[in-house]
């Protein structure tokens, strides 16, 4: 069976772990091996984002390192994804590590990426009998241009009715250290969020990044909205009665 | 924290809560997104005009040495003068030298950023004369005496009612909620100015080099009255505005129209090439241009920030940014708002009063798919945040967290331990229900959300118990 490394996001790790269990259960049914190198902490991003790249560098050096025999990684996150893809040339450029951040930059892949464009399968023989709405996340949409990959996957998905999200393109407001710099701004922006998901009348909001999610749903439970957040994974990994 | 950030928090504060402005902004956005798409889909290829403005940008950009020296040639060739500004001052103190020499007491303005960014009005004011701003959306946030909301559409925060109150109260020659009344009186109003001023003042939509022309695009016609119906007329601009050749106005004409407001051209595109001459009818007596370098040549020599200098100013990374509408143009506290103002204004009035306004960003990167000119925007944001920790513009606090942060990264351990005391924490302190009190770490989360669900175990500890350790 094919292997792939499977790269969980630090805050995935800690507060959304269900996430992590549910992508190896969509990969393995699938057919793939997994496997999760347990040296890997974070992928360094949020000290890049806040302008800390000296202290972003040692992390991205090490997680270069630990995924340097991997010969696929999948994350389920477009965002630390694209740290790992896009940001890492420019973090380690002129750093002996530099040709390895390339090469693995061509070897990571977002988890409906890896799905739809290198395992071929938009089936993955997934029940979810809802009405789900998906939110594109920034950096999938603009970085990784992940637009139909997601939706490819929600189509085959039984029992899901698919509807449009107003405004879908719009960033949540999450924005990593912006959502606590800022919180007033990122709390106005996802507001306007939780309003379109609410228009949309769909029960569940999916996407591609549990930060996202997770700050959506910290503001809809607030709203004591009816519409709740759940990772794309999690809908891949449903089945037919109990699991 | 600089004063500048502190009332942009302040102001973002209020904004952010205010849903009549968020209602006002998101009505005048959408109507400008319904326009640009309409006018996007005119052109048989978007994507290749935008590549070819990003092309003739960075040709100029990157010889702005020889673009500038043939643009003051040509312009000179025609009796034109032009005055180098390195600073604000220096421009502001031409301007004023040459209005007192020849006496004016009325200036007529048509719309132009460069002269809001060294603040020549309150100048010109200061020696007696009175400055008649004439573009109609900065006419009326001039009567409001307020800065520009927004760098195209000055006005975009007011409703109609507003205005017609703010026109009743301060023209008195209209009483009527109706546009057509509303831009009547505002021309009744402008007329008398346009012929009682002695100097006109415009900016620079584009300095063609090859030609040795201004360009001005308006949509009222005003900027064609300010440089033609006053004696002197006097262009204040910067030194990026140059391009390389006429030609190149067919593709960025279109482009600055279509970015701007959604049509397909501006309804006046004027080139003003120097004074009145012999023989002719029209024009002012005098032409002068004013190149002002103001911090430019400093970004110039920044080569992995250059491309800031390619904008064109047609404010469509404003609409395009979630930020912008939620605090609006008046909250950034600066000339030019928006996600360009959050790059350039760093580089032009310093890192350490405006280190805020890159951070002010949740870098969706909406603002780099809509430039014409495709500056990568949320990379330099990205740039000037780094560029902010170098220069060490932040509290000690976060830096020793940043430490204490990578300390922990770099030993899974540790990050085990670190993450198992903190939701443990976190959990202790959410049952007591402390949450979004001083005792909650996640304070500033939990102000404005539900607090988060804390689970039982990470996704490590689970992974090992159905695989296995190791």
């Amino acid at each position: 069976m094919p292997c792939v490394a499977l790269f969980i996001s630090c805050f995935v790790d800690q507060l959304n772990p269900e996430v992590g269990l549910d992508t190896v259960r969509v990969l393995r049914g699938v057919g793939y091996d997994v496997d999760f190198p347990e040296g890997q902490t974070c992928c360094g991003q949020p000290a890049f984002n806040t302008g800390y790249w000296d202290d972003a560098r040692p992390i991205a050096e090490r997680f270069v390192r630990i995924f340097s025999s991997a010969e696929v990684v999948v994350c389920p996150s477009g965002s630390c994804t694209t740290m790992v893809r896009n940001f890492y040339p420019e973090l380690l450029a002129s750093h002996p590590l530099h040709a390895e951040a390339l090469s693995l930059s061509q070897r990571v892949f977002e988890l409906s990426e890896f799905l739809v464009r290198v395992a071929k399968v938009t089936d993955i023989g997934a029940t979810f009998p809802h009405r789900v709405t998906f939110h594109d996340s920034c950096h999938a949409l603009r970085e990784l241009h992940l637009k139909g990959e997601p939706r490819e996957l929600l189509r085959h998905v039984r029992g899901l009715e698919l509807v449009e999200l107003p405004y879908g393109e719009e960033c949540c407001g999450f924005g990593g250290t912006f959502a606590t710099k800022y919180g007033m701004i990122s709390a106005a922006m996802g507001d306007t969020k939780a309003g379109n998901i609410e228009a949309s009348g769909a029960e569940y909001v999916t996407a591609l990044d549990s930060s996202c999610l997770m700050h959506i749903d910290g503001i809809l439970r607030r709203r004591a909205s009816q519409a709740r957040t759940i990772h794309l994974a999690s809908i891949l990994a449903q089945r037919e009665g109990p699991r | 924290m600089s004063a500048a950030a502190r009332e942009f928090l302040r102001s973002a504060a209020e904004k952010s809560a205010d849903l009549t402005h968020r209602q006002i902004i998101r009505r005048g956005i959408d109507q400008y997104n319904a326009a640009f798409e309409r006018g996007r889909s005119r052109f048989l290829d978007w994507e290749a005009a935008r590549e070819r403005c990003q092309e003739i940008k960075w040709e100029a950009i990157n010889h702005l040495d020889r673009y500038l020296a043939e643009f003051e040639q040509r312009v000179k060739e025609r009796d034109g003068q032009v005055f180098w500004a390195e600073t604000a001052e220096e421009a502001r103190n031409y301007v004023a030298e040459l209005a007192k020499r020849r006496g004016v007491r009325k200036v007529v303005k048509s719309k132009s950023m460069v002269t809001e960014e060294i603040h020549l009005s309150p100048a010109l004011n200061k020696l007696g004369i009175e400055v008649f701003e004439t573009d109609l959306g900065e006419f009326i946030v001039q009567l409001r005496n307020e800065p520009p909301y927004h760098i195209v559409t000055p006005a975009m925060h007011l409703t109609r009612g507003q205005i017609a109150h703010l026109f009743r109260d301060k023209l008195g020659n209209v009483d009527s909620e109706e546009p057509e009344e509303l831009v009547a009186a505002a021309r009744r109003a402008l007329r008398r100015a346009f012929f009682a001023a002695e100097m006109g003042i415009s900016g620079a939509n584009f300095l063609v080099a090859d030609v040795g022309m201004v360009a001005v695009t308006t949509n009222e016609g005003n900027g064609r009255l300010c440089t033609s119906v006053p004696r002197i007329h006097v262009a204040v601009t910067g030194i990026e505005k140059v391009i390389p050749r006429f030609e190149d106005l067919a593709v960025l004409w279109p482009v600055l129209a279509t970015s701007g407001t959604g049509q397909p051209i501006t309804c006046y595109n004027t080139l003003i090439g120097g004074p009145r001459r012999p023989g002719e009818v029209d024009g002012p007596e005098e032409f002068h241009v004013v190149l002002l370098d103001n911090g430019r040549s400093q970004l110039l020599a920044d080569a992995e920030q250059r491309e800031v200098l390619h904008c064109i100013r047609c404010g469509a990374c404003l609409n395009a940014c979630p930020v912008f509408r939620n605090v609006g143009g008046h909250t950034y506290g600066t000339t030019y708002q928006g996600p360009i103002g959050s790059v350039l204004t760093p580089h032009l009035r310093g890192i350490h009063e405006f280190q805020h306004l890159p951070y002010a960003s949740s870098l969706c990167g909406a603002c780099a798919e809509v430039c014409p000119v495709r500056i990568e925007l949320p990379r330099h944001l990205l740039h000037n945040r780094r560029n902010a920790i170098s220069a060490k513009t932040h509290s000690p606090g976060e830096r020793i967290a940043f430490k204490l942060w990578q300390w922990t990264m770099l030993d899974a351990g540790r990050f085990q331990a670190a993450g198992w005391v903190a939701r443990m924490t976190l959990r202790m302190i959410y049952r007591l229900g402390l949450a979004g009190s001083v005792l909650d770490p996640m304070r500033r989360w939990t102000k404005y959300r539900a607090a988060l669900p804390i689970p039982d175990h990470s996704f490590r500890a689970l992974w090992r118990k159905q695989n296995g350790a190791g």
